[in-house]
C-alpha cells in the first residue's frame, strides 16, 4: 500500500462512515434519482399524475412515507442480480410477448444462478418425498419407492400433527437438525457436528443476514466493520447496507485465478481499523461470482489471520459440491479449522451457511438451507435462538427437502441408482459447461476469463473501448452496465454487469451463470463473440 | 428539487475532502502521529506480513493474557452484539415455551409428571393440535412437487388443471426456480381478483400486491421502510397494548419507539380513538409518530372491530398523518353473532375520495390462519395502497435482496384465493371441509369463553374472532409478592406453575402487554374440543388450587 493509497483510505473514511466503499469501488447507487426515473418510466408517470393533483380540488397531503423520510440504509442497498437490468429484461419478455419485433425471439437470463428455470430437472427422489409429505394419502399408492416412504414418514413424524403445515421449532425440525450434524460429519471425515449448533433458515441468505446482524455494534469509529471479497455476491454488501454497518473491501487476485491474498487481508484490514472496529471475515467459497476454489494451504491462512487479528469468520459454502476443476476440492472451512488442532478449533468463531438452492439440486424455490456455528458464546447463541423465534420457523418444505439432500438414497434402497445417476449427470453437464464458456470466451479478443474452477458463473473481464466508457459516463451510466444494456437489447441475452459485485476501479467485467443447457450456452457464447466484436469495433 | 439537495451534499463532501486532504498534506500534531501510525502499522505488514502484538494491543484491548498464556476473548458476546438484538423480546415462544420443551423430553425420558403430555396452547399453530389440512390444497401443492403424478387417475381435474395453471407460471415449470421478488406474476394477480371480490368490487392493481414469507416477514419490512430518524425525530410506531409480540420485538430491533395505545377490556377489547389521541399526543413529546398498527380481528384479545371504528382509526390516521398498517391474517376467523369482518382496504375507499386518495396503508394476509391453518408453509401477502412510488421502487428493491418468498407458500396462497368453484369436481369437499373448520372453531370460541366465565377470579371476553382468549385472571396479593421474589412477573409465576402441574402451556400475559396491575393470560382455541374441554377443566381447577394456596 502506497502512502497516496493511505490518502485514499482516510479521505472515503472521513466522507461517510457507512459507505466506505465510495473510492474504491464504483457500485453504482440506485437511490440517485436520475437513475430512478430513466430505470423505471412507469413510476414517474405516476409520480407526476399524483403531482397534478396537487393543483386540484383535493387538499395537499404530503405522503407519510417518501424517499426524503424513509429509512435512509435501505436506500443505501443495492442488489444488481436483481437490478435494472433483470427488470429491463422483464419488460422486454413482455414486449416480445405483445409482439414487438426483437433481433431476437427470447431473453435468455443468464443473470442469476436459477438452475431450474434454465431447464434443469430437479432430483426424482427429492420430489416424491415432497409429493408425499405434502399429500399423505399418497402413502398408500405403490407408485412411490420404500425409500420415498419411509423418508416422508420419517419427516411426518417429526412435523407438529404429522403436517408439514405445522410450525417447526423455530431453529428448525429437530430430526432435520440431528440428519444435518451426521451429514457434516461425514462430510469433514468424523469431525463431530452438535445438532444443537444447526440453525435451519429460509435460503442460506437469511442465515447471512442474521449472523450479520448480531454482530453489528458501536457507533462511529466502534462500528463494526465487515470484511468481504472484491469482487462478492452482492447480499453482503446490500445486507452490510441496510445494517449501517461499514464493508471493508479485500480485493481477490485476478491475475492469480481470483485467490486470496493474505497481505491483501492484512491491507484492508489495517486502512478499516482506522475509521471502524473490523469484527468479522466473510468467505465465499467456491466463489461467487468468480468461481474459484480455495485451495486448504489459503484456508489454514485465513483461519490463522482470523485467529491473530480476532475476527469473527463466515463462510459462505453454497456451492461445496460445486466443484469442476481437476485437482481442485472443496475443503470445508470447520473441517480444517478442527484438523488445525485445539489451538485453533477451540477458538475460532465460525459460522459456516449451505443451501438447498445450488450444487445439483438447484431447488431455489424451496428456501431451504442452514447455518452451523462454532464456539459461539452460549449467551449470543440463545439470542439467536430468541432472534430467529420472533419470525416463526423456515418454511417446512424448505426443510424437509433439506433433510432429503442431507440423507440422500443409500446403496442397497431402491432409489439409489436413479439418484447418483441424475446427480452424476447434472455435476458433469455443469463441470462440461463450465470448461465450454471458459474455452470459447477467452478466444474472444478483449475477453479474458479464468477458469471456472466451481460454483456456477464465470467472471470475465472485458476491455471497453475509450469511447464506450464515455458515452456510458455521459449517460450517467457504468462502463459495464453500459455494454450489458446494449447486449440485452441487441442479443436478449440477461447478464449482470461487474460493477455489481465490485472490481477494481478501470477493470470493467461481467458475470454470467454457466447453467442454460449445453447448445442453449454454445448459442449463447457465440452471440456474446460476435457482439462485442461489433461493440468493439463500433466504438474504436 | 431533490437534484438540487444531492448537488449541495456533494459539494459538501467534496469541502470535506479538501479539509482532510489539507490536513493530511501539512497536518495538525494529532493527525501526523495518526499518519506515523499508519505507516508503521503498513511498513511492519509488509516486512513481516503480522503486526507487532504491541502495536496491536495499542489499538485493540482485546488480547489479554492470563498467567502468561495468551488468552483470547470472544469477538462476540453478549457485550459486544447489536445492542437492539438485546432488547427483543417475543413472548409466544420465549422461557416457557423452552420449559414445555424440556417437560416433553423429561416425560420422553420416563420422568413421573403429575399428567402424560404437554398441551400446546400458547401458538395458533392449527395443524399441531390436530386440524387437518384442506384436500384440495394438498392435491394441487402434491402435483406441483411431484409434476409426474399429473398423469395420474387419482386426481382431481381441477386439482391438475390449478397446478398445471401454477407450474406454468414457474421458471421451468418447476416449483424449485426463484420467483420473481414481488412474487409470481400470476399469483398476484390471483390475488387482486380475490381482494375485489371480497370487497365488492373496488379496483385492486396486482402491482401493489407484494407475497411474502408469512405475514411477519412483509410486516417486518414495511416497518423497516418506515423506521427513520434520530432523538425526537425518530419514528413512533402505535401499537395496541395487548399486542402480537412481533410488533414489539420488530420495533426493538430496528430501534423505533413504541408508542402503546391501550384496548378497552371492559369494552369487549374495543379501540377507543380518545385513547388513540392521548397515546399519540404523549409520544410527540419524544419522538415522531409515523405509523398506526391495528390487528383486526384482534391477536390476542380476539375482537372483531366495527365498521364505525374502522372509519374512525382512518379518520384519525388522515387527520393525523400516520401510516397505516393493517393486520387482517384472521379475516375469515369471525364466530360472533352481528360480527363481521371489514377489510380497512373496502371501508378507506367507501369513505369516498377525500381518504382513498389520502391514507397510506398496507395489509397483510397469510396462508396460516383462517381455515386453512398452513403455518409451515410461510405463505403470505401484502397489498400497499398510495404507497408513494418512489418508495415502492425502494421497496421492490429491498425484498429483492432475499430473492424470493418461499414458491410452495406462493402456490398455496394462489389456490385459497382461487380455491374450487361450484361447478368444479372438488367443490363440495372443499366448502365441507372449510365450513367444518369454521364451524368448530366458532363452537370451541363459545364454549372457551362459557366455561373460563364460569371460574371465580376468571374474566373473559367473548371471543369474537380469531383463534384465542385474553381471559384477565385475579391474583392474590401473596402469590404476587412471591412471584416478585423470584424476579417473575406474577402471570409468568402463574403460567409456569399451571405448566408444571397440568402440562398446560399459556403464554402470560405480560408478554403481549396489559393495564399495570391486571394480569391476563393468551390461550389458543384450537385444541379438539373433547381435549379442549379437559383443558379448560384443569385450568378451572388449578386456578381454584392455586388461589386457595396464596390466599
Amino acid at each position: 500500500m502506497s502512502i497516496s493509497e493511505c490518502t485514499m483510505c482516510l479521505l472515503s473514511i472521513s466522507e461517510d462512515q457507512n459507505r466506505v466503499l465510495l473510492n474504491f469501488s464504483p457500485l453504482p447507487s440506485l437511490s440517485s434519482p436520475h437513475r430512478n426515473r430513466s430505470a423505471f418510466p412507469a413510476a414517474q408517470g405516476e409520480h407526476l399524475h399524483q403531482k397534478m393533483s396537487e393543483n386540484g380540488a383535493l387538499p395537499l397531503r404530503g405522503k407519510v412515507l417518501t424517499v426524503d423520510t424513509m429509512n435512509a440504509n435501505v436506500k443505501k442497498v443495492d442488489y444488481a442480480v436483481r437490478g435494472p437490468i433483470v427488470q429491463r429484461a422483464v419488460q422486454i419478455e413482455k414486449e416480445l410477448k405483445e409482439g414487438v419485433k426483437k433481433p431476437f425471439e427470447e431473453v435468455i437470463k443468464a443473470n442469476i444462478g436459477d438452475a431450474h428455470a434454465m431447464g434443469q430437472r430437479p432430483i426424482t427422489f427429492f420430489r416424491q418425498v415432497m409429493a408425499l409429505c405434502t399429500y399423505p394419502q399418497l402413502l398408500d399408492d405403490n407408485k412411490f419407492p420404500e425409500d420415498a416412504k419411509n423418508r416422508a414418514r420419517r419427516i411426518l413424524q417429526s412435523c407438529g400433527g404429522n403436517s408439514i403445515g405445522a410450525y417447526t421449532t423455530s431453529q428448525g425440525i429437530d430430526c432435520v437438525r440431528h440428519d444435518v450434524a451426521n451429514y457434516i460429519q461425514r462430510r469433514d471425515g468424523g469431525i463431530p457436528s452438535d445438532p444443537d449448533n444447526i440453525y435451519l433458515t429460509t435460503g442460506a441468505s437469511d442465515g447471512i443476514v442474521t449472523i450479520l446482524k448480531l454482530l453489528t455494534a458501536g457507533e462511529g469509529r466502534t462500528r463494526t466493520g465487515v470484511m468481504i471479497s472484491i469482487p462478492q455476491y452482492p447480499l453482503y454488501s446490500a445486507s452490510i447496507a441496510e445494517l449501517g454497518a461499514v464493508q471493508i473491501n479485500y480485493y481477490l487476485n485476478e491475475e492469480k485465478c481470483w485467490s486470496l491474498d493474505i497481505s491483501e487481508l492484512q491491507r484492508s484490514l489495517q486502512a478499516a481499523r482506522e475509521h471502524c472496529d473490523p469484527r468479522v471475515l466473510c468467505i465465499i467459497n467456491p466463489g461467487n461470482p468468480t468461481g474459484q476454489v480455495q485451495s486448504r494451504q489459503c484456508i489454514e491462512d485465513v483461519i490463522r489471520f482470523a485467529v491473530k487479528e480476532n475476527l469473527f469468520l463466515m463462510a459462505d459454502e453454497v456451492y461445496q459440491d460445486n466443484v469442476y476443476a481437476e485437482g481442485c476440492e472443496f475443503h470445508s472451512f470447520k473441517k480444517v479449522l478442527f484438523e488445525m488442532g485445539p489451538e485453533y478449533s477451540s477458538k475460532v468463531e465460525l459460522a459456516s451457511f449451505h443451501s438447498t438452492s445450488k450444487c445439483y439440486m438447484g431447488e431455489c424455490g424451496f428456501r431451504g438451507g442452514y447455518m452451523e456455528v462454532i464456539n459461539m458464546d452460549p449467551e449470543v447463541k440463545a439470542q439467536l435462538t430468541k432472534l430467529v423465534s420472533v419470525r416463526l420457523c423456515p418454511p417446512a418444505p424448505g426443510q424437509a427437502l433439506m433433510d432429503l439432500v442431507v440423507n440422500s438414497p443409500q446403496p442397497g434402497e431402491p432409489s439409489y441408482q436413479t439418484f447418483i445417476k441424475e446427480r452424476t449427470d447434472v455435476l458433469s453437464a455443469l463441470a462440461e459447461k463450465a470448461k465450454l464458456t471458459e474455452e470459447i470466451l477467452n478466444t474472444v479478443p478483449g475477453i479474458s476469463c479464468n477458469p471456472v474452477q466451481g460454483a456456477m458463473y464465470s467472471f470475465p473481464r472485458i476491455t471497453l473501448p475509450e469511447r464506450a466508457i464515455n458515452e456510458a459516463k455521459a449517460k450517467g451510466q457504468a462502463p459495464d452496465m453500459f455494454y450489458c444494456m446494449k447486449l440485452l437489447e441487441e442479443t436478449g441475452i440477461c447478464l449482470v454487469p461487474g460493477s455489481g459485485f465490485g472490481q477494481r476501479e478501470g477493470t470493467y467485467h461481467f458475470r454470467m451463470t454457466i447453467l442454460p443447457p449445453t447448445d442453449k450456452l454454445k448459442i449463447m457464447l457465440n452471440k456474446l463473440k460476435e457482439f462485442h466484436q461489433k461493440f468493439t469495433q463500433q466504438y474504436s | 428539487m431533490s437534484c438540487s439537495h444531492n448537488k449541495k451534499m456533494d459539494l459538501k463532501k467534496k469541502k470535506k475532502k479538501l479539509y482532510w486532504a489539507h490536513i493530511w498534506m501539512h497536518g495538525t500534531p494529532s493527525i501526523c502521529q495518526l499518519r506515523l501510525i499508519l505507516y508503521i502499522l503498513h511498513v511492519c505488514s509488509v516486512i513481516s506480513r503480522f503486526t507487532p502484538e504491541i502495536l496491536r494491543k495499542g489499538i485493540h484491548g482485546d488480547t489479554m493474557t492470563e498467567n502468561g498464556c495468551e488468552y483470547r476473548e470472544r469477538v462476540l458476546t453478549m457485550d459486544t452484539m447489536n445492542p437492539n438484538v438485546k432488547r427483543v423480546e417475543y413472548a409466544v415462544r420465549g422461557p416457557i415455551v423452552q420449559r414445555a420443551v424440556q417437560i416433553e423430553r423429561e416425560l420422553k425420558m420416563g420422568i413421573k409428571k403429575p399428567f402424560t403430555e404437554v398441551i400446546r396452547a400458547n401458538i395458533g399453530d392449527c395443524h399441531a393440535m390436530g386440524q387437518k389440512p384442506i384436500t384440495f390444497f394438498r392435491q394441487v401443492l402434491a402435483l406441483c412437487s411431484y409434476p409426474d403424478l399429473l398423469e395420474d387417475g387419482k386426481f382431481p381435474e381441477d386439482a391438475k388443471s390449478r397446478a398445471r395453471r401454477i407450474l406454468q407460471a414457474c421458471g421451468g415449470g418447476s416449483l424449485g426456480a426463484y420467483s420473481t421478488s414481488q412474487g409470481i406474476e400470476m399469483i398476484r394477480q390471483d390475488i387482486a381478483r380475490y381482494i375485489e371480490r371480497r370487497d365488492g368490487g373496488i379496483t385492486c392493481d396486482p402491482d401493489n400486491i407484494y407475497l411474502s414469507t408469512g405475514a411477519s416477514d412483509a410486516i417486518v419490512t414495511m416497518l423497516k421502510l418506515l423506521v427513520s430518524g434520530e432523538g425526537m425525530s425518530r419514528t413512533g410506531v402505535m401499537i395496541s397494548i395487548p399486542q402480537y409480540p412481533l410488533y414489539s420485538a420488530t420495533l426493538a430491533e430496528l430501534g423505533a419507539v413504541q408508542i402503546s395505545y391501550y384496548l378497552d377490556e371492559d369494552n369487549c377489547w374495543s379501540l377507543d380513538i380518545s385513547e388513540l389521541r392521548r397515546a399519540l399526543q404523549e409520544a410527540k413529546k419524544h419522538c415522531s409518530p409515523r405509523a398506526l398498527c391495528i390487528i383486526n380481528p384482534g391477536n390476542p384479545t380476539g375482537q372483531v372491530q366495527s365498521r364505525q371504528c374502522i372509519e374512525g382509526v382512518i379518520r384519525f390516521a388522515a387527520a393525523e398523518k400516520l401510516f397505516l398498517m393493517a393486520d387482517e391474517v384472521y379475516q375469515d376467523n369471525v364466530y360472533a353473532d352481528g360480527c363481521k369482518f371489514h377489510s380497512f382496504k373496502k371501508v378507506l375507499f367507501e369513505m369516498g375520495l377525500e381518504y382513498s386518495e389520502k391514507v397510506e396503508l398496507a395489509s397483510f394476509h397469510s396462508t396460516s390462519k383462517c381455515y386453512m391453518g398452513e403455518c409451515g408453509f410461510r405463505g403470505g401477502y401484502m397489498e400497499v395502497v398510495n404507497l408513494d412510488p418512489e418508495v415502492k421502487v425502494q421497496l421492490t428493491k429491498l425484498v429483492s435482496v432475499r430473492l424470493c418468498p418461499p414458491v410452495p407458500g406462493q402456490a398455496l396462497l394462489d389456490v385459497v384465493v382461487n380455491p374450487p368453484q361450484p361447478d368444479e369436481p372438488s367443490y363440495d369437499t372443499f366448502i365441507k371441509e372449510r365450513t367444518d373448520t369454521l364451524a368448530t372453531l366458532a363452537e370451541k370460541a363459545n364454549m372457551t369463553q362459557e366455561i373460563l366465565n364460569q371460574v371465580p377470579g376468571i374474566k373473559c371476553n367473548p371471543v369474537q374472532g380469531a383463534m384465542y382468549t385474553f381471559p384477565r385472571i385475579h391474583l392474590p396479593p401473596k402469590a404476587i409478592l412471591e412471584a416478585k421474589e423470584k424476579e417473575q412477573t406474577p402471570d409468568m409465576f402463574y403460567c409456569m406453575k399451571l405448566l408444571e402441574e397440568t402440562g398446560i402451556c399459556l403464554v402470560p400475559g405480560s408478554g403481549f402487554g396489559q393495564r399495570d396491575g391486571t394480569y391476563h393470560f393468551r390461550m389458543t382455541i384450537l385444541p379438539p374440543k373433547e381435549k379442549l374441554k379437559i383443558v379448560l377443566a384443569k385450568i378451572k381447577e388449578f386456578h381454584q388450587h392455586f388461589m386457595a394456596q396464596y390466599s
